[in-house]
């Protein structure tokens, strides 16, 4: 009987381009115009910036939790690079950078934070899946939207984003395994920040890389250097063009840091140490960019202060925006609205018993609201039936 | 009636290209059951797919294919492994067009067989309808026989929201009924009268209607007229007719096979307190499955109710 080795001819790769101090390996070098990298670099300063806005927002009481993105941006906006507008984009819950790229207005993601659903609204021609809140279910909806991407015949991939902690809920490998079974375009995006709230990485699980549970799956994985804008964008374009041209599905792994809190309701104090945080700031994904970008004479130091101070009024405006539409957006029946293509009347009695309660509350209606009627249940007075 | 719900995949398929049935062992096996019988042969494997052995990726990958406009109809093969699934259905599934502000829904349908009766093994035999019907945004359908099951089945798929879709497995081949040939609309949230009467309500639905016909029959033989209302929709819940019936009666029996607390009958009852509860002579009367597990199926017939069970609870109903 033998026993011998089996052959599974399969390899994880790790891609670095664009070192901590912006040093280019040319060789590796994706094709990218100057403008691109402007593009890229306007998102991430715009994504680190807003991010910042909206931590003193949260400090102040102004919105919500939220999960911040600072560190992350590159392993965003280097994959969002690698779509198109037609591709399907299925974020998680930190994807601030991605959506800013795909065009997700600030005074969206701020309504949204400010706990208005009016902020989840997506644009009818959007390709844009809404913030999906609990850990890895958002990634076999990126398997099933490729794979009808492919039955319309369309060459649409489908990318999801989602973090190292993902990777031990049933719902990656579920959907690893039917991307892969079914050879659909999907695109697995990794972003291993380190931490799961208070979970390292090492404790996480006991692989040495993310990527290569792509491998049990019978599908190519590679890892990056997740804050290597250029490294992202290489892999994540080499994945859509295998995606795209039928080859199916591919998972990246991108090796990043979240700089800041899980979420604005974490301490991170409690689990992680000041210098390992100090010791990822100096691998940060922004100045790194910054620096390749004035080597390549695209940048400079005048041009990044006119970019710092006009994404800085973006964000003010878009705050202004924001608070004036909370004004307006005092609409309490709202929370019937979309439940249901049509309210079943058991809700339409519901809606009725609430607007009938806000009328006679004095207030609270607007938008011509108030002809739901007085909410009052047929039938007889009491005594008059036959029991 | 698995031939009727094959029936009604196969017209909705024909008719929609956007319609496709997705689980475990649909295609080549045609279903544990049979109710996806031929569609491989008819659509081909990527509109009759095969798929691996994971419920909460079936679910899933269904929303998905809903978020790009497809109609896809899964099956879970047993509704005692949809619990897997529950997190798409309730976290997604249930809030894509809410969450989405209408810009997606989930215009799925999740089918599986329910319920109990066919000496089969554990987690083969519950009724956990309102796991599903305490759920905003989804709908909650269940069959009792060929004709209304062709017909629902239809509805379901075309419906813009997502529709959980039970199927008594004790009644896919039990009895045989004439579905006609052309397609019979049906609107989802509306039960039906199966049976008049102004003595007694009898509210019963899927496997249990069977019983509570026949319960209805053992009592007209006494000279009491039992009216027999088949649910068909437990979310949302055609309280109208339930109410009505009660004002005429003023005596309900509410009949099925779920666990009783916090069972369906509970929330008809509490419809039934809002809407006619001064039109009611006798309190309201439930003959349910106990709150234990279902039994293995040596002892499945004691907790299941039957035909006495029915008639004893309406006679101390219309004695009280």
């Amino acid at each position: 009987m033998p026993r011998e080795e089996i052959d599974l001819s399969c390899k994880v790769e790790y891609l670095s381009i664009l070192d901590e101090d912006g040093h280019l390996d040319e060789a590796l070098a994706p094709d990218v115009s100057d403008e691109q990298l402007e593009q890229m670099h306007r998102v991430m300063l715009l994504a680190r910036r807003f991010d910042e806005r909206m931590l003193n927002l949260q400090r102040q009481g102004r919105i919500g939790t939220f999960a911040p993105v600072s560190g992350q941006e590159a392993a965003q906006v280097g994959v969002m690079a690698a779509l198109q507008a037609q591709d399907w984009f299925v974020p998680s819950f930190r994807e601030f950078a991605a959506s800013i790229w795909r065009g997700t207005p600030l005074k969206a993601l701020l309504l949204y934070n400010a706990g208005y659903n009016e902020g989840a609204a997506i644009a009818e021609d959007a390709h844009d899946l809404p913030i999906a809140i609990p850990v890895a279910t958002q990634i076999p909806h990126a398997v099933g939207l490729a794979y009808a991407a492919r039955y319309r015949d369309t060459d649409a991939v489908a990318l999801v984003f989602f973090g190292d902690g993902a990777t031990s809920e049933g719902d990656f490998h579920e959907a690893m395994n039917f991307a892969s079974v079914f050879e659909t375009p999907t695109l697995f995006v990794c972003q291993n920040n380190q931490w799961a709230i208070s979970i390292p990485r090492e404790d996480q699980t006991h692989s040495k890389t993310l990527a290569q549970k792509a491998l049990a799956y019978g599908m190519p994985g590679i890892q990056v250097d997740g804050n290597d804008l250029l490294a992202v964008l290489a892999a994540a374009r080499e994945a859509v063009e295998r995606a795209r041209s039928g080859r199916g599905p591919t998972l990246i792994e991108c090796v990043t840091y979240r700089l800041s809190v899980h979420t604005t309701a974490d301490d991170p104090s409690r689990y992680r140490s000041d210098e390992e945080v100090e010791e990822w700031e100096r691998r940060e994904p922004l100045r790194r960019l910054q620096r390749y970008l004035k080597e390549r004479g695209i940048l400079d130091d005048d041009g990044i202060e006119a970019l710092e101070s006009e994404i800085s009024e973006e964000i003010d405006q878009a705050w202004q925006e924001t608070e004036q539409a909370m004004q307006e957006l005092d609409e309490p029946l709202d929370i019937f609205a979309h439940n249901y293509a049509e309210l079943p009347r058991t809700l339409r009695e519901q809606r009725e018993e609430m607007a009938s309660r806000l009328g006679e509350g004095g207030g609270g209606l607007s938008n011509g609201q108030t002809d739901h009627g007085a909410g009052a249940q047929p039938g007889p007075a009491r005594g008059d039936g036959r029991g | 009636m698995a031939q009727a719900l094959n029936q009604a995949l196969r017209e909705a398929m024909d008719e929609d290209d956007a319609v496709l049935v997705l689980g475990e062992d649909v295609g080549v096996d045609g279903g544990v059951f049979r109710v996806t019988e031929g569609l491989l042969d008819r659509f081909g494997a990527e509109r009759a797919i095969d798929t691996p052995l994971a419920e909460s990726a079936i679910v899933g990958v269904s929303i998905g294919m809903a978020a790009h406009g497809l109609r896809p109809v899964c099956e879970i093969q047993f509704s005692g492994f949809s619990y897997l699934a529950m997190q798409q259905l309730e976290g997604h599934a249930a809030r894509l067009r809410w969450r989405s502000r209408g810009r997606f829904s989930a215009s799925l349908v999740m089918r599986m067989p329910y319920g109990g009766g066919v000496r089969a093994l554990e987690h083969h035999s519950e009724s956990k309808e309102v796991y599903f019907a305490h759920t905003p945004g989804l709908k909650v359908v269940a069959p009792s026989g060929p004709r209304n099951a062709r017909a629902l089945l239809r509805a379901a798929i075309r419906d813009p929201d997502p529709v959980v879709f039970l199927e008594p497995k004790r009644i896919y081949r039990a009895f045989r009924e004439e579905v006609p040939d052309d397609d019979e609309p049906m609107a989802l949230g509306e039960s039906q009268t199966r049976r008049e009467g102004n003595d007694l309500t009898l509210i019963s639905w899927g496997a249990m209607l069977q019983p509570t016909l026949k319960a209805a029959e053992q009592l007209a033989e006494e000279g009491t007229e039992a009216e027999v209302i088949d649910l068909l929709s437990l979310s949302p819940l055609d309280d109208t007719r339930l109410a009505d019936s009660a004002r005429r009666t003023g005596r309900v029996v509410i009949v099925h096979e779920a666990h009783r607390s916090y069972g369906p009958g509970a929330e008809v009852i509490a419809r039934l307190v809002e809407k006619a509860f001064w039109y009611l002579e006798a309190p309201i009367a439930r003959v349910t499955g106990y709150d234990t597990q279902v039994p293995f199926f040596a002892r499945e017939t004691d907790y299941l109710p039957d035909v006495a069970r029915i008639v004893t609870s309406a006679h101390q109903v219309l004695e009280a």
